[in-house]
């Protein structure tokens, strides 16, 4: 276990540490301490390392992150995993607006709540909140799974193209273009498995459905009032 | 586009250090406000009867011992006066209204920076940590204090157009975001008889701010119908006699995080502004919901 | 009977402000239900380049020979806080256009040219082709409120990496490619159903405002160990407050696009009626660089509408570090070219005007996506047009420049510039020719 102290070490050198791991190298697993809300702590990771970070983070933590896992004992702040490519992020307390922005694909894990914009245009990502999610969330969001266990603010789904979402909560109002669906068996699996993916216990029959109505997918006119 | 900070203790043996403590949040947000910084800290409460003025002036152009002498005796009360940087703080026994033409008729070149029963208002180009050192901020002692650290965008970097702006009475506002109906709102403002110097649109708010309360409005009923009134992107905190307010657009994509701990209740832009904080590790931290109120202190 | 003298007939009169144009986009209106949507940028007469002219030599001002009296035209981008600064031999460069508006050939050709030219060329919104990195020693990665295909390899891949907040075109609006050109490769780079309308996002997903922008570029830079130049692109609107934001967020580069910078697809109101144009924007952008003493530190680039060296010289003259092409470009690789005039008018144009860019039927092959029309380019012969074509914008802004007596194309300075008109003079703070006046200094 190597610990990185951000108190002592300038954040440049520690992400490149992080960054630069050697292919057979046996360091592969990192702890970030102190981290004092700075920003972009472990973004930019490619190698299937572990860091876990103790303390609270500013924005973009885990930013754009590759094959990695990331962990942070704390809360997170805007943009957390924004663009994630693979692998795994997870925060044990909150985390800020726009989680797993543009993500394409990994898997991150929230087990507070997050705020506005959660899964903003998301590309494949999938993501599962333990508490519930700010307005805005998933705001075209494009593919990729949102799963929340607690409950979603107003708009959720906005202007969504192909993302699926699951709310076991309230949601409070859904955006444009975005619908109550039906939940399959084929749907009831994929969200068991995502959840145990997650490593979170909750029953994926408590969970209902939302996705596209696709009616926004080419212009008509009789859809003014949607935009 | 800027950071703002907000400090409140909840227990009064917190309040010593207050100044030191939102001096060391202030410079936390020097990257996002590079440009000038300000604070207004609520202390060292006047007697029943008096005013505190926080007055500036360009560098040099005011003696103000001068002036204090000059105020006391033309309203037959001691002026207390204190320097701090390009600041001078005048406490005197006098209604507001009279020392303000007295100031106008007298020494038109100083501005009232704040006026009231406890507020100390101080605002300076330059970067944070020189406008901190300038005003000594880490030695005073306070109940609760707001500060800005700014990024001019649309208008002028002078001390003039720096925030905290007064509002009124013992009352300031801070502003991050960009409104984007000031400008026919200022006019409003001006035609209803406030008093607005510059172009900022922060200073709208404010002024916005003063006039609902002059109407009657509560504090929350002035926020509450800012909603509906004030247009674009905006996280501002309010600075009251008894403690502050924060509000939130309801696009809310101007960050904003509160923390909470027996001691203290913080506010700021950015967390690590929260994280020099004595017990922030382990307090309380939420975000607030855009569109809604939060005050604490009364 | 009385013959009746016929009574003159006075001249059928056309409206000025209910032009053929206006008549004919109302009842297409009507028609439809929808807005007008097409590409290129403002098309309607407005200040531009041509009203400002330089001075030359004369009696006190004496010019340089060609050849061994050099002129020099290489400029470095980005040399404020990359490791590895942009730089490029002619102070020129390609705007940013997305594969998917424009087929794979034409960004091939882009690609070509502007290598042979020793410049750089820029992605646009829809990612990184494995072609166009493969064909262009220089190349700027947009990162776009879309975050279209958007990822940390290609991030890495890039010689620079350009922050778009806007473009001259639509100043608030987000990227717009409709079903049509939504074709499998397309589709699967951006992450979206075939043959859908994309919708765009206008502003970015995770950071609004410059101080919040600072943040994502520290961001960048943490994820590309600052090795390379940062760009802020921004459509022309408030440049002098632009400008000093941009630098505040730590901007190695601002690129400003004014609104004849053209655009794939947006709405036609959108193009001729919001931002500003070029001309008007350079002196405030050039203004608030000279304010935080960063003129020539942080380096500004120039869009929208350039079409010759002259307006490359004109830009430069007004303080501008370079310029960026993009409309220019095409017509060099042969868009909107008189020998596909039969298809123009069997698409209810004429070779010129045709901009119906969105439709993805480019009869010269080049904002299409369909397989048989893109077959039309010849990406290597179209490369060496536009290599051509640089060339003789090089060359001519170097005529220019040694006739004023300069070295080094950025010599040349306001100085070196009249204006015909009220509106040039003003914008472009030089004096009527034959005149001192510039209006709105000195006080009238």
């Amino acid at each position: 276990m190597i610990e990185i102290d951000l108190a002592q070490t300038p954040l440049r050198q520690a992400n490149r540490r992080l960054q630069q791991v050697a292919p057979d190298s046996n360091e592969r697993s990192f702890v970030i301490r102190n981290p004092q809300g700075a920003h972009a702590v472990a973004a930019g990771l490619t190698d299937p390392i572990e860091v876990t970070v103790e303390g609270h983070v500013g924005f973009y933590c885990a930013g754009m992150n590759k094959e990695a896992e990331v962990k942070v004992i704390g809360h997170a702040g805007v943009g957390l995993a924004e663009n994630m490519m693979s692998g795994r992020v997870q925060v044990t307390g909150n985390a800020s607006e726009s989680a797993g922005a543009t993500g394409h694909g990994g898997l991150l894990v929230i087990a507070g709540d997050t705020s506005s914009r959660c899964g903003i245009s998301m590309k494949g990502i999938d993501i599962v909140v333990g508490g519930s999610v700010g307005h805005m969330s998933a705001f075209m969001g494009q593919a990729g799974c949102l799963a929340v266990l607690g409950d979603a603010g107003p708009s959720l789904g906005d202007s969504l193209y192909e993302a699926r979402l699951y709310v076991r909560g309230r949601v409070a109002s859904l955006g444009a273009d975005c619908k109550e669906k039906e939940m399959t068996q084929h749907h009831l699996e994929k969200l068991g498995r995502l959840l145990d993916r997650a490593k979170v216990s909750a029953n994926p029959r408590d969970f209902r459905r939302y996705g596209s109505a696709r009616q926004l997918y080419n212009f008509k006119i009789d859809n003014i009032g949607s935009y | 586009m800027c950071g703002i900070v907000g400090l409140y203790a909840k227990k009064p043996a917190f309040r010593e250090k207050l100044g030191a403590h939102l001096a060391a949040m202030l410079v936390e947000m020097s990257d996002r406000g590079p440009d000038s910084a300000g604070v207004a800290l609520y202390r060292a409460p006047s007697e029943a009867g008096a005013n505190k003025l926080v007055l500036h002036a360009a560098e040099g152009s005011i003696d103000w011992q001068g002036l204090s002498q000059a105020m006391g005796t033309a309203f037959g009360e001691q002026a207390e006066l204190s320097l701090r940087g390009s600041h001078a703080v005048v406490t005197i026994k006098a209604p507001l209204t009279a020392l303000r033409a007295w100031l106008v008729e007298h020494y038109p070149q100083a501005r009232i920076v704040s006026a009231g029963e406890i507020i100390e208002i101080f605002k300076e180009k330059g970067h944070p940590r020189e406008v901190v050192k300038q005003f000594g901020l880490e030695g005073l002692s306070g109940s609760h204090g707001l500060g800005h650290t700014r990024m001019a965008t649309e208008s002028a970097v002078t001390t003039e157009h720096s925030h905290p702006f007064s509002t009124g009475r013992d009352l300031c506002l801070v502003h991050n975001g960009s409104l984007s109906n000031h400008n026919r709102l200022r006019a409003r403002l001006k035609k209803a008889g406030v008093e607005i110097q510059t172009d900022n649109d922060s200073e709208v708010a404010a002024g916005y701010l003063a006039w609902r309360l002059a109407e009657g409005d509560s504090l929350n009923q002035a926020l509450e119908r800012g909603i509906g009134e004030l247009d674009g992107f905006y996280t501002f905190a309010v600075g009251t006699k008894e403690g502050f307010a924060v509000l939130r657009d309801p696009i809310a994509c101007k960050h904003a995080v509160l923390a909470e701990t027996d001691d203290w209740v913080a506010m700021a832009t950015e967390y690590r502004a929260i994280a020099p904080l004595p017990g922030a590790e382990s307090a309380e931290i939420w975000e607030p919901e855009p569109g809604r109120v939060y005050v604490w202190g009364g | 009977m009385t013959h009746q003298p016929t009574i003159p007939r006075t001249t059928p009169r056309p409206s000025s402000i209910f032009d053929d144009y206006t008549l004919s986009e109302i009842r297409r209106a009507a028609a439809t239900g929808v807005y007008d949507i097409r590409g290129a940028g403002a098309k309607r007469p407005m200040p531009h380049f041509d009203d400002l002219l330089f001075l030359g030599a004369s009696m006190s001002r004496y010019p340089l020979e060609g050849y061994r009296e050099a002129c020099n035209t290489a400029v470095t981008l980005g040399d404020r806080f990359a490791e590895k600064p942009i730089e490029l031999k002619i102070p020129i460069t390609i705007a940013g256009m997305s594969f998917g508006s424009l087929s794979a050939q034409a960004k091939e050709a882009l690609g070509r040219g502007a290598s042979a030219m020793g410049t750089s060329t820029t992605t646009g919104d829809g990612g990184m082709t494995p072609e166009e990195r493969g064909h262009s020693t220089l190349l700027v990665y947009q990162y776009l409120p879309s975050r279209y295909g958007m990822n940390p390899d290609d991030l890495r891949k890039a010689d620079a990496i350009e922050v778009v907040v806007g473009q001259g075109a639509k100043p608030g609006g987000g990227g717009m490619l409709l079903g049509q050109k939504i074709t499998e490769r397309v589709a699967e780079m951006r992450t979206l159903p075939q043959g859908v309308d994309q919708r765009s996002a206008c502003r970015h997903p995770d950071w609004t405002g410059p101080d919040d922008l600072e943040i994502k570029i520290h961001e960048l830079r943490e994820i590309t160990g600052g090795h390379v130049p940062i760009y802020a692109k921004i459509g022309a609107s408030r440049p002098y407050f632009d400008t000093a934001l941009a630098i505040k967020a730590g901007a190695d580069v601002v690129v400003l696009d004014g609104m004849q910078g053209g655009t794939a697809a947006t709405q036609e109101v959108f193009i001729e009626h919001v931002g500003i144009p070029t001309l008007a924007c350079i002196r405030p952008a050039v203004q608030a660089l000279i304010d935080a003493d960063m003129h020539r530190k942080v380096q500004l680039v120039v869009s929208g509408g350039i079409r010759n060296g002259a307006d490359v010289a004109k830009c430069l003259a007004l303080g501008a570090d370079a310029v960026s092409i993009g409309t220019a470009a095409l017509v060099a690789l042969g868009d909107n070219d008189p020998r596909w005039e039969e298809d123009y008018q069997a698409l209810g144009s004429t070779a010129g005007c045709y901009d119906d860019w969105h439709e993805g039927n480019d009869p010269a092959g080049i904002t299409t996506q369909d397989p048989v029309l893109s077959q039309r380019l010849d990406p290597e012969a179209a490369g060496r047009r536009l290599a051509n074509f640089l060339a003789v914008m090089t060359l001519e802004c170097q005529t220019i420049a040694r006739a004023n007596g300069k070295s080094d194309v950025r010599n040349l300075e306001p100085e070196d510039l009249v204006a015909l008109t009220v509106e040039s003079a003003a914008m472009a703070k030089v004096p009527l020719a034959g005149t001192d006046w510039i209006p709105g200094q000195g006080g009238y």
